[in-house]
């Protein structure tokens, strides 16, 4: 191991010895990488971050795929390290809300492969004896949680990488500056020289900002306060002999933990007010006390948790000889949604972020980024983690502190999956937000976006439809089942399906590429074939290298030498990034964004055609303006980008218009649709109600890294001659006999062992009907990806992908959800949609 | 056998002092802050005493109003009560401090306090100026001790004996009480405050006195950093070769 004097030149500097770091080095290494340099301001093995003053507590599940298969693999490299124990750990309910939401953990637990149990509070007792079992309604018992010590991990990582390749390992070095020429990176300056490179990893946990700012680039994360105390000695404890005997709990419901520490016991908490700090105010190593990254403990914000933790704990703690030995207030890293921020920075090419990452994840985030950076994919789908899916109004630090502020007491909240964020709200508006204000708009965020979910507007649909007989529009009778959710939307899809319906689409990013080399540009960046009529519409996977999903979008021919990309908003700004990052260097095509130019106004319905003939003197009939082209027409005084499309699966168009004429464009179709009954409809038709009745696939729901165009059953059936990126493993996949198949499945019968109705989320897993997981032949495990009603076809719809052998329509299989079982059937496997199977309406 | 004891509050250890940007102090962003450990060892010796004799434990400090977190631990330990004479921000000189101290000692006998000992640290951690006990003892015209390391009461007699250490041997005084007594670190182990001694210190009342304070005659003119000696690492040997020169240096070290 090379320790002493830093190389000229080298292929990667990755800045930052803590866990993330080390792992990463050490998969570079092994992925080939050679000349790779690690270095930290601090002095090894513990420079003085948040890795070591860590917890060091591992519990497998999660309700994030994502996360949870990055501990997964965490936890085997921790173990094949030999730094892992195994104590097991419970979660534990205090209240009846919480017990739900570990009937939840459990659905999760079984979707994800992890062996976990539902235990009495007479069970929690057993396992651990000093618990007050009084106050325990339910246990979460997962045998596989554990505590590993991510230090020597480190110092094992680094002695690894050693072996195998060129490293150079460099302590008390601190970054002071890195240069880029035409945006990218060209050379780290160090306090022992200077280093050109072309790659350099950020991996500074709190310190990340400010070491990304120094190349231009943002890494959105605040450092924010969270506290831990040790008390001890506990003789029943020290009577182990060990470092930890006994589970850990997780005392949910007030946001903290116990655990055993040798003699002692640990006692962190998530439940204390938000304390955050700037990165620039953490203390030098040099000033600090204990160590930068351990601030001061403020003791009054601790205080009511103590009085938790005596409650909980009190037969072993409520001593007087029993101390508190060791306070601190750690600081963790926060992003604005509280993942992980992974991968190259959409700024500056060659600098990669490896920041706000959990121990628990650290090894297995350093083992996919290596993939990443060596590959262009990871084994595990990294979308909701990637650094790149932060807009441009997410990175301020206003947002960023805001979120920070919010997010921090959800760490062992109970978090809603359609649970909106109260703070650093209505930063982006539609031109139509006005008139939807005063419609009464439910607006669920999106990017910074305001959309309306719903409309009370159209509460009066409710009776009409519930006359006319749809059972949809009934309120669903469990209150977790119906948070952030209303049966207007249901009546808004009826209306939409019988009438017209208008759509606030706004949040879309569209951006423009032009230029003479734009077709090759084109084809290189999407699977179906670019190289269409001037019109054409083309909707089409993009695909990482491996031939995994990366997004799936809209692109227009808008000339020979122009396309305009059209994504949805939750994924705009990754996909900016990767349609960016691949321009040819020679110039020959460009990316304008024009988000925040255009707006758009979805018209879908029988009656579609009827109110936009009503306001454009463009022929738009159906011989003239065929499905899937665009075209431009006048709208009064507003020129308008008309796509005929549908993501509802009614006649339709997209209109995309000038921002500043947004509003005019509202009025006049809701002028011109008011005779044919036209509805303001919410993204919960266009998302969720609408698109699954038509098996539409969702990036980052049905579609992810992890699947295919030949999965989602979305790829052409001629693949093109023009190369692509990921082709080749797309090929390959189309070679394969099939493995799995996205399908259609509906719930036979919502009634849970109470008679209460019951409508699962979405994230339960589903099997067989002797209640077996069931997993594909790649080890994929099928799991509810996206879920909601089917207003017109009456039933309540689950999207998930299934082996072939279970992927046969008129299959009889189970749904988990909450603790309870109920049998669904496979209405479709592929493509093919529930409703209007032909697509007869959408091209009508 | 009422007891007193006088802290301080000062930044606890660990990191090198940042100075503020005109030297004239410390920068104490991102500190802790603690008494020192003199201090700590005569509130435990104070609770131990109050606890065997029966009595009041009182701590009082002179400080900035932020000093109430030094009284609260003190109360977490096992004290009785604090009081905080409010000096403000600025730091008081030995005098100054002495006189606000002794000023409050005498409200609080005023308002019927008896206090058979009263307990100082033998210096602050941090100016070190080891007079502001003494100082404080002399305005009350109590006898007082110096670098004490055992203290054994006889309230039948209403006497105390101090032990010292000195090169030579032990000194053992004694004294009537009513007296003082400044304590050295060794005089015991100071416990760490429980659970629900913290709980009880949250919740206890602190006296706040409002002083009158001279200024002292003392002035601190600046604060500089002593030239870094500055380390070197030297590199024995890897893995068992490295066994002979630690061998050798252990040797020179008089180690072995």
């Amino acid at each position: 191991m090379n320790t002493k004097t830093l190389p000229e030149r080298a292929d990667v500097v990755v800045v930052g010895a803590g866990i993330v770091g080390n792992s990463l080095v050490y998969h570079l290494a092994d992925q080939g990488w050679d000349n790779i340099v690690l270095i930290d301001k601090g002095p090894l093995p513990d420079p003085g971050g948040s890795t070591g003053h860590a917890s060091n507590f591992i519990f497998p599940v999660d309700h994030s795929k994502e996360i949870t298969d990055l501990t997964l693999d965490s936890m085997h490299q921790y173990a094949k390290l030999g730094v892992l124990t195994t104590s097991g750990g419970i979660e534990i309910a205090r209240t009846e809300e919480r017990e739900e939401e570990l009937r939840r953990r459990m659905a999760s637990a079984t979707s994800w492969g992890i062996d976990a149990e539902l235990v009495s509070a007479a069970r929690v007792a057993e396992l651990v004896p000093f618990v007050n079992r009084d106050i325990i309604r339910l246990g979460f018992w997962t045998p596989s949680a554990a505590v590993v010590d991510p230090l020597q991990a480190g110092a094992l990582m680094r002695e690894q990488a050693s072996d195998i390749g060129n490293v150079t390992i460099s302590a008390q070095t601190e970054v002071l500056d890195i240069e880029t020429e035409r945006g990218e990176v060209t050379k780290v300056r160090t306090s022992a020289g200077d280093i050109e490179t072309s790659t350099v990893v950020v991996a500074c946990g709190v310190w990340s900002p400010r070491i990304a700012r120094m190349a231009g680039a943002t890494i959105p994360l605040t450092p924010l306060v969270h506290q831990m105390i040790d008390a001890g000695p506990i003789p029943e404890l020290a009577a182990t002999g060990v470092e930890i005997a006994y589970p850990i709990i997780r005392d949910m419901d007030t946001l903290m933990y116990e655990r055993q520490n040798g003699p002692d016991l640990e006692i962190g908490s998530y439940a204390h007010r938000p304390i955050l700090h700037d990165p620039d105010d953490i203390p030098s190593l040099a000033a600090a006390q204990l160590s930068p990254t351990q601030l001061p403990f403020t003791a009054p914000d601790f205080d009511p948790q103590m009085e938790d933790a005596l409650q909980l704990f009190g037969s072993i703690l409520d001593r007087e000889d029993v101390g508190v030995r060791h306070a601190i207030n750690g600081l963790l890293s926060f992003t604005p949604d509280g993942g992980p921020a992974l991968g190259e920075t959409p700024e500056v090419r060659g600098l990669w972020s490896a920041a706000a990452v959990w121990i628990k994840e650290g090894p297995g985030v350093g083992r996919m980024l290596a993939e990443w950076m060596t590959h262009g994919a990871a084994e595990i789908d990294l979308h909701a983690a990637d650094i790149a899916r932060f807009y441009p109004n997410q990175r301020t630090p206003a947002h960023i502190r805001a979120r920070a502020n919010e997010g921090f007491n959800k760490i062992y909240g109970i978090v809603h999956p359609r649970e909106q964020w109260e703070s650093a709200r209505g930063a982006r508006r539609s031109p139509f937000y006005a008139r939807e204000q005063a419609l009464g708009a439910e607006f669920f965020e999106v990017g910074g976006w305001e959309r309306p979910h719903w409309y009370e507007s159209n509460r009066h649909l409710l009776e009409e439809m519930a006359e006319a007989g749809h059972q949809s529009v009934q309120d669903r009778p469990h209150e977790w089942d119906q948070r952030w959710w209303s049966p207007i939307i249901n009546a808004e899809h009826l209306a939409m399906r019988e009438r017209v319906a208008m759509i606030d689409l706004s949040a879309f990013a569209h951006f423009d590429v032009a230029g003479p080399g734009v077709v090759d540009y084109m084809q290189k960046m999407i699977v179906a074939q670019a190289d269409r009529p001037v019109g054409r519409l083309i909707y089409t996977p993009v695909l990482a290298p491996n031939g995994g999903f990366r997004s799936d979008l809209t692109v227009i021919r808008l000339d020979d030498d122009r396309y305009r990309v059209i994504t949805g908003g939750s994924d705009g700004a990754r996909d900016r990034a990767w349609f960016s990052r691949n321009l040819p260097s020679d110039g020959s095509a460009t990316l304008t964004d024009l988000t925040s130019a255009v707006c758009t106004l979805g018209l879908w319905g029988p009656r579609a055609r009827d109110v936009l003939s009503a306001v454009t003197d463009d022929d738009v009939s159906g011989e003239s303006f065929k499905f899937a082209t665009a075209r431009h027409i006048t709208i009064g005084t507003i020129p308008v980008l008309a796509l005929r499309v549908s993501y509802v699966g009614d006649l339709g168009w997209e209109l995309h218009a000038p921002f500043e004429q947004g509003l005019a464009l509202w009025d006049i179709i809701a002028e011109a649709g008011a005779p044919y009954g036209i509805v303001p409809a919410g993204i919960g038709v266009y998302g969720t109600t609408g698109r699954m009745e038509k098996g539409y696939r969702l990036m980052g729901a049905e579609l992810t890294s992890e699947y295919t165009p030949v999965d989602a059953d979305l790829g052409p059936r001629k693949i093109k001659d023009a190369d692509f990126i990921g082709k080749e493993g797309y090929l390959r996949a189309r070679e394969h006999e099939r493995i799995a198949v996205m399908c259609t499945l509906t719930v036979d019968d919502h009634r849970d062992s109470l008679g209460t109705r019951r409508f699962p989320q979405g994230g339960e897993p589903i099997l067989t009907p002797h209640g077996e997981r069931i997993v594909d032949r790649l080890g994929r495990p099928s799991y509810v990806t996206s879920a909601g009603s089917g207003p017109s076809v009456g039933a309540y719809l689950l999207m998930a992908y299934l082996p072939v052998e279970h992927a046969v329509e008129g299959n009889r299989l189970l749904v988990q959800y909450m603790g309870e079982r109920y049998p669904v059937t496979v209405a479709r496997a592929g493509r093919t949609p529930l409703f209007d199977p032909d697509d007869t309406r959408m091209k009508a | 056998m009422n007891i007193l004891v006088c802290v301080k509050r000062v930044r606890a250890s660990g990191g090198t002092p940042q100075l503020s940007a005109d030297g004239g102090g410390v920068d104490t962003r991102n500190l802790a802050f603690t008494v020192g450990p003199h201090e700590e060892c005569a509130v435990e010796e104070a609770i131990r005493i109050a606890g065997d004799a029966g009595g009041r434990v009182t701590v009082l400090t002179a400080g900035p109003p932020e000093a109430d977190e030094q009284l609260r631990y003190a109360i977490s330990m096992g004290a009785d009560h604090g009081v905080l004479v409010d000096t403000g921000d600025t730091e008081l000189d030995p005098q100054a401090t002495a006189a606000a101290l002794a000023d409050a000692i005498r409200t609080l006998e005023a308002d019927g306090a008896t206090f058979d000992l009263i307990m100082f640290g033998n210096e602050s951690p941090d100016a070190g100026h080891y007079q502001v006990g003494i100082r404080v003892a002399c305005a009350l015209s109590r006898a007082m001790v110096g670098g004490v390391k055992g203290i054994d009461i006889d309230q039948a007699d209403g006497r105390a004996r101090f032990r010292r250490e000195v090169p030579a041997g032990v000194e053992v005084y004694e004294a009537a009480l009513p007296a003082a007594v400044g304590v050295k670190e060794g005089l015991n182990l100071p416990r760490y405050p429980s659970m629900r001694g913290r709980l009880r210190a949250r919740k206890a009342e602190v006296r706040g006195i409002q002083p009158e304070v001279a200024p002292g005659t003392l002035r601190r003119i600046r604060l500089r950093h002593p030239e870094e000696a500055g380390t070197q690492t030297v590199v024995l040997g890897h893995g068992a070769d490295a066994a002979p020169a630690v061998v050798d240096l252990l040797e020179e070290l008089e180690v072995v």
